[in-house]
Formats: structure tokens, sequence, C-alpha cells
């Protein structure tokens, strides 16, 4: 059943975007969680959601809008953040309310909500193109390239900026490559689960991941897996369930999120971590 | 070129709203120093670090190894810093590894500033080319601080002294032309405050680094520095330990933590 499954084209496009789209969410999540941009992802997708609009009203392609108006929003609220004494999350509020504002606008000014806008608002994975799908692959192996070359450098900044400025980082400059990264990934993701959902897939998987008290590198690499556990088993059940894909992928990613969350209340998950007995020795 | 000092400072003034925070101090440290700087809270102890450290802006001048303005930011990065506490998520996927490799992070940077000083024949001899065996260095300013054992364990499940050691080995780590301690066993039960200060007098008398150290504890610095700072805002004593424990009156207006009505009549003598 599953192989008849995966013998259609659409499912074949929808599992390796939407792999590619875990593995991207799940990376750049690690930091966004860390420096408690939890919401960064929901403020942006809404900035997206104006982008969008902007192309549906010009007619132009609405994923290039949507990535264009994003980073700037993304810079915005970078701007915002730095430059006046408004805390991360009331920033993150004005940048999306500001995002949705033009994009009901513009979506009245154009006849209402159309097909193609719901399709952002809520993911539209089973619908994707070749194209979308290989833009979606190119994105995501540049994304992930560019994470893995400056891994240390956003862990540093994560840890602790003013740290990371004494050390000789460009604080600044590293700051404004993160939001245009985050911003990029956010957009990039949004066929996948919907500008609604998209939060879910960066902030779940890594505050589950974290639970299991691992180092960095692992820690990211407990995040893929849940989020790809997750994208795979979204997309299939909701084939055979006849479900919403995106709403299917949360789901899942929560009731793994719950799993973690029992086994660690029960004692379970800190008995599957191993001390080395030396460590012990010189703890007791 | 004769040995500059390490540090030169010259009529450093900080305001905050228009109220100085450090008030027109001069003072130097010279290479192999243990500095120790007392003074009560809100003495502005932490205000003259960052200012050295290019966090805070200033008037006056302040010189490392004789350099000034651009010069000075690049060398910045060949300071160590260990921050009185550093904050973090107390969940944060990181290793003891991880915190003291971040020390490494900007490597270039730190060789760039290393070559101008020795171009400029200061006594800075160590020879860098790249720092090409970060492994090794990680291990050693780990032994260093006594925490080798400690180095896959997350940051987040260490004690406070051990955590301040961590930061210590990430100063370390990059063999520093100054390492500036602010109030480092603030937080820190006797135990780890002895480890500690064993680990500063290998650092300062083993390693020669110059260290600069700001505490309440007057029986460590008397014990661990060689020169001793007196501040509340004011710079009012600056000089070597045994005279600074020899003067009876400054001692007692340093322990009734009076100094700043005292100091006004130190001055005026």
């Amino acid at each position: 059943m599953i192989l008849e499954a995966l013998s259609y084209g659409f499912m074949q496009k929808a599992l390796i975007a939407g792999i590619a789209v875990g593995l991207i969410c799940s990376f750049m999540g690690t930091f966004l969680v860390l420096r408690r941009y939890s919401l960064f992802g929901d403020g942006i997708a809404h900035v997206a959601f104006g982008g969008i609009s902007v192309g549906l009203f010009l007619g132009v392609f609405p994923l290039w809008t949507a990535f264009i108006v994003s980073i700037f929003g993304g810079i915005g609220l970078q701007k915002l953040r730095q430059s006046t004494k408004i805390s991360g999350d009331a920033a993150v509020a004005v940048v999306l309310v500001s995002g949705l504002a033009v994009g009901v606008i513009l979506v009245s000014s154009s006849g209402g909500f159309s097909v193609d806008l719901f399709s952002f608002l809520f993911g539209s994975i089973l619908l994707i193109s070749n194209e979308d799908t290989i833009m979606i692959l190119a994105i995501s192996a540049g994304i992930i390239a560019t994470l893995v070359v400056l891994q240390k450098q956003f862990l540093h900044l994560t840890f602790n900026e003013e740290q990371a400025k004494l050390v000789g980082l460009r604080t600044t400059l590293l700051n404004y490559a993160f939001v245009i990264l985050a911003s990029i990934t956010v957009v990039t993701s949004m066929r996948l689960v919907g500008i609604l959902l998209i939060s879910a897939l960066i902030v779940i998987p890594n505050i589950t991941a974290m639970m299991f008290g691992k180092g960095f590198k692992k820690t990211v690499c407990i995040s893929m897996g849940i989020s790809v556990i997750s994208v795979i088993g979204g997309i299939l059940l909701s084939y055979f369930l006849n479900l919403a894909p995106s709403g299917t992928i949360v789901v899942i990613a929560v009731g793994i999120l719950v799993g973690t969350l029992v086994l660690k209340s029960t004692g379970l998950l800190q008995k599957v971590d191993i001390k080395n007995p030396s460590e012990i020795t010189h703890n007791s | 070129m004769s040995v500059t000092n390490v540090l030169d400072v010259k009529d450093l003034t900080i305001n905050y709203d228009n109220q100085p925070a450090v008030d027109n101090i001069s003072f130097d440290v010279q290479q192999g120093d243990c500095l120790g700087i007392v003074g009560p809270n809100g003495a502005g102890k932490t205000t003259l670090f960052r200012a050295i450290l290019g966090l805070q802006a200033f008037s006056g001048k302040i010189k490392l190894f004789g350099f000034e303005d651009s010069k000075y930011k690049s060398i910045i990065p060949l300071i160590g810093y260990v921050p009185q506490k550093v904050t973090f998520e107390p969940n944060f996927p990181a290793t003891v590894y991880d915190v003291v490799s971040m020390g490494l992070i900007s490597d270039k940077r730190i060789v760039q500033g290393a070559k101008l000083i020795q171009e400029c024949g200061c006594c800075w001899n160590r020879i860098y080319q790249t720092i090409k065996k970060k492994d090794d260095k990680i291990t050693q300013a780990l032994h260093t601080v006594g925490l080798e054992f400690l180095r896959n364990r997350r940051i987040g499940e260490l004690s406070g002294g051990e955590l301040q050691r961590v930061f210590i080995a990430k100063a370390l780590v990059k063999d520093p032309l100054l390492l500036i301690l602010d109030e480092p066993v603030a937080s820190v039960d006797v135990e780890s405050q002895t480890k500690f200060y064993n680990v500063i007098k290998t650092i300062n008398k083993e390693n020669n680094i110059t260290i600069l150290w700001s505490s309440h504890d007057l029986d460590a610095i008397s014990k661990y520095a060689n020169r001793v700072a007196c501040m509340n805002k004011k710079l009012f004593f600056h000089g070597e330990k045994e005279k600074f424990f020899s003067d009876k009156e400054l001692l007692k207006m340093y322990t009734e933590s009076s100094m700043q009505m005292h100091m006004h009549n130190h001055d005026m003598h």
C-alpha cells in the first residue's frame, strides 16, 4: 500500500520537498528557539502573506514577492529590536500585524481570497510542481550549506552576543545574515504546512530534541530526525486517511513531543542517557 | 623597542546620565601583573572593564600594548574576559567542549592581532601562525582549569564554580594577552573558590598571563595579586599590595564600605 502511494509523482515530490523543508526548519529552528525567536517564523510568515498578496495583486509569481517582502520584514524586525527598546515579542507582533494588514487590504482590493492564497495559508505540499520541488531543494541545500559553514558563529551569537563580539565576531553582520536566512527558510517552508502552521515545524522538533540533553550537533540531528519522521508520517497518513497533510504533519510532531514529555516525566529518558563513569566518580 | 605596559589608562571618565560612573582615573598594568581591583558595589569596576573591552564609550585614553583606536580594536580578541555572570538558556544544547571551543572561533583575528603586536617588537613572544591543533588547545585549557573530565557534559548540568572555570578555559584557550576577571567567584562556594584561586595562580605565575581582577575578597587579593587598585568611581589607591594592606586607614575605609565619603577627604589631603 505504501509502495503504491510512493509510485505517484505528486507523492514523490511532496516527500522530497517535505523532507528538505523539515531539515531546514529544524536546523534554523534550533537557533531561533534558543534565541527566543520562537515566534519569528510566525511573524515572518504573516509578512510573507503580505508579500504573496502583493504578488497576486500585481500578477507576479507570489513566492518571489513573498521572499523580497519577508527579507525586508526580517531586517526591519532586527532593526526594531536593536535601535529601540521594544522587546523581542512586541517587535514580532508589530511586524506580524503590519504584514497581515497589508495583505488584507490588497486581498480585499483584488476581489477576495483565491485558491492560490488558501494554498499558502494552509499549505499545499501535494500540489507542488516539478519546478517548485527543484526550487525548494536548491534553496534548502543553500540554507543547509550556509548553516553548516556559520554554525559555530551562530551558536556563539546565540549563546551570548556580547561574548561573541569580544572574541572578534562581527555580530551586527551575523545578526542580519541570521534574520535573512531565517526569512528565506520560512518562505520556502510555507508550501509544506502553510503560513498558519509554520511555527510548529520550527519550534516543536527543537524543544523535543532539547529534552534529550545532548550537545549541539546531536540535538540538531535529533531535531532533524523528528522533523523528517513527522513529515513522512504526516504525508503518508494524510494520503491514506484523506486528511490535510499540513495539519497531520504538525499533529505527529506534537505527538512525538508529548511522548517525549511522558518518557521524561517517568524517568525513562534519563535512563537512556548513559554517563561516562569518570564523570560520575568526579561528581559524587 | 622597550617593553610597553600591557595596559595604560589615562584620565578615563565614563558618565551615565551626566553622573560619573568612572571619574578621571589613571593607572597602568605591567606585563605579568596580577592587579586586584577592589571597591564597593557600584564603584565602576565593571564599567571600567567594559571600556577596556571596547563595549563602553568613554573620554580619556586607553592603550593596550601602546595601541589606540583601530589598532586597539584589532587586538581586543586577544583579551580574555570572564564576566561576573553569563546568562544562557538552562537547556542550551552545548557541552563544555563546545563552549571552550567558542574562544577560538575567530582564530584568524586572533592571529592578526598577535602579528600586529609582534611587528611592534613588544614582549609578546608567542608565535602564532595559524591555530592548527584546536583540539589540543581546548584540552590544554580544560586541563589548566581542572575540568578535562567534564568535557562532554552539558553546561546546564554544571555547578556555579565549574561554570566559572569553563569560562576561564574559554578565555584561556586563545592564549590571551590579558585576562580580565570580573568578580569571578561572587556566587561560588568556598571549595570551588579555592580551586579557582589556584587556577588564577597557575595562569599568572606559570603561564605568565597578565591578570586584571576585581573582587571583594581581600584575603584572596592579598594572597594572589601583586598590585592593588582601589576605586569608588575615583581611583584612590594604585600600587604594590604590601603598601595597600599596610595602610590601616585605607583598609578601614574599604571594609566599612564608606569609601565614597572618605574618598573626598582623602583627595583633599
